[in-house]
């Protein structure tokens, strides 16, 4: 099973964000004017609890890969599997359907 | 000149719909309206009119349906009353708010409960802070202008908002008057074809209505209301232009003998043409009385009223609307807010009348005028206001 990136993590490309934006600087009708660029929003924000997978339960099954509503979870060069936290929003469900419990959620303390 | 002839005001708002040459009517009839899309109707079944007639099953659909056609840059129109309106009260904001152009008339009926098909400005009250460009016709010949109006301002590359155009249900919807009608050539000249900036299309994705969070939320909002206030450059252009077209020039208020009054009615809507023989009539006993009818509602015309009270000592507001609890009717309320600074002030009295199509004959308004004087004596509070010809009261 090869699994790829949905996107790349690495290039963001946003010259202001939202919340530089003066009003004479909004879209008329606060339209997006672009395609796709809701991959810029940072849903990690909304997180409260953080997927943390214990390696030596894991079996690389990829359930919590399929289950992840947000498509958030890739695949390591080792062949397990992480969150991507920049959007990951905690909601647990990896953790629930992980037939193994490798997956714990770990309050953010920060 | 266009041939002028005698019709009903619903079917000549229809036939300045038609001339506007619009993509799609989407409406739900409800009374006093009725008219004006059964005429639409039957222009689109005859081949009149090239156009969509959606016959939807209800006006939050209508409303649904107009915003779908503008975002497509295409050119709506859809019309109702009252209950219909407060029907399609979220999209009607929602419209505004993403800035999307099209035309409504407002044939204005009271709003429920009881229950009353009849006249007055309460539905027009309840949607006064959606964000539409919002202007009075007082008659036939002004109803169907303001059709024309309407489109010219709302497409405009500056302005970019829907305009809602009032007139008094039944005393106006369902009465035979004289007008002119627009040459094509005339219509040509004035109304471009709607070039929106982001119309929905394949080739160039836009999101609209998308979700503004707080980070962004306000800003949105402002640069709309900045939109509607600056729109009324472009208003009285529009206006200006239609007068060198047409030979009618409109303004933000419309005044009546007004620039020698020390007393001044202030009226919205068909009430005008009455208060206009009151004054007449006033004057001819010797009274120093004038008139200012409201034309542009939103964006509210601060300073023209300020210009159009200067010389004033008494200004008597005529409110077709009660707004609950507050102070007074809501045109009172605007006129008070334009004096406030003002280092002379005229008095205001104010008179609400005319609820549920109520008639205000010559004789009411005369008796107001007395009232009102008065009144002035006594000092009364800015709150005050008093219901005209209410039995027990």
């Amino acid at each position: 099973m090869t699994l790829t990136l949905p996107w790349n993590r690495g290039e963001r490309k946003l010259a202001k964000t939202k919340t530089d934006l003066t009003w004479q600087e909004v879209e008329i009708g606060g339209i997006v004017s672009t395609a796709g660029n809701a991959a810029e929003y940072k849903t990690g924000d909304w997180r409260s609890l953080r997927p943390v997978w214990d390696t030596k339960r894991c079996v690389k099954c990829g359930v919590c890969y399929i289950f992840c509503p947000d498509a958030a979870i890739y695949e390591t060069d080792e062949g397990f599997f992480e969150a991507d936290l920049y959007y990951c929003k905690g909601c647990g469900i990896c953790a629930h359907e992980c037939p193994t419990q490798a997956i714990t959620m770990v309050e953010e303390e920060e | 000149m266009g041939k002028r002839i005698g019709l009903e005001v619903s079917l000549s708002a229809a036939e300045a719909v038609k001339m506007a040459n619009v993509d799609c009517i989407a409406a739900y009839p409800i009374t006093p309206q009725t008219h004006i899309v059964e005429h639409l109707s039957e222009l689109v079944n005859n081949g009149e009119l090239d156009a969509e007639f959606i016959p939807v099953e209800s006006e939050h659909s209508a409303m649904s349906v107009c915003a779908g056609v503008s975002a497509v840059g295409a050119r709506a129109f859809t019309c109702t009353s009252s209950q219909g309106l407060a029907l399609m009260n979220e999209i009607v904001h929602i419209v505004a708010s993403m800035r999307l152009p099209m035309v409504m008339i407002l044939a204005n009926r009271s709003m429920s409960a009881p229950i009353s098909i009849w006249n007055d400005h309460t539905d027009v009250m309840s949607i006064r802070d959606c964000g539409w460009i919002q202007v009075f016709a007082n008659n036939g010949q002004e109803t169907f202008d303001h059709v024309l109006f309407g489109y010219r301002v709302g497409e405009s590359p500056n302005v970019m908002l829907p305009v809602m155009v009032h007139i008094d249900g039944f005393i106006l919807t369902h009465v035979i008057e004289p007008l002119e009608f627009w040459e094509e050539e005339q219509v040509k000249k004035y109304l471009p074809d709607f070039k929106p900036l982001y119309p929905l299309h394949p080739d160039r994705p836009v999101t609209m209505g998308g979700l503004g969070g707080p980070a962004i939320f306000s800003e949105v909002k402002v640069s709309q209301d900045e939109a509607l206030i600056h729109s009324k450059g472009e208003i009285i252009s529009a206006w200006k232009e239609l007068g060198d077209i047409v030979g009618r020039y409109y303004n933000p208020v419309e005044t009546y003998k007004s620039e020698d009054a020390e007393t001044i009615f202030i009226t919205q809507g068909s009430f005008g043409e009455t208060v206009s023989l009151v004054v007449d009539a006033l004057r001819d006993e010797g009274e120093p009385v004038g008139l200012i009818m409201d034309r542009l509602w939103r964006p509210f015309p601060f300073e023209e009223f300020r210009e159009a009270v200067r010389n004033a000592t008494n200004l008597i507001v005529i409110d077709r609307a009660i707004s609950y609890g507050g102070q007074g009717g809501p045109l009172a309320i605007d006129i008070r807010s334009v004096l406030y600074k003002e280092k002379t002030q005229p008095t205001v009295t104010n008179f609400i009348c005319g609820l549920g199509s109520r008639d205000v004959t010559i004789d009411d308004f005369k008796n107001i005028y007395r009232r009102a004087m008065e009144k002035v004596k006594q000092r009364p509070r800015e709150e005050d206001f008093e219901y005209y010809g209410i039995r027990g009261k």
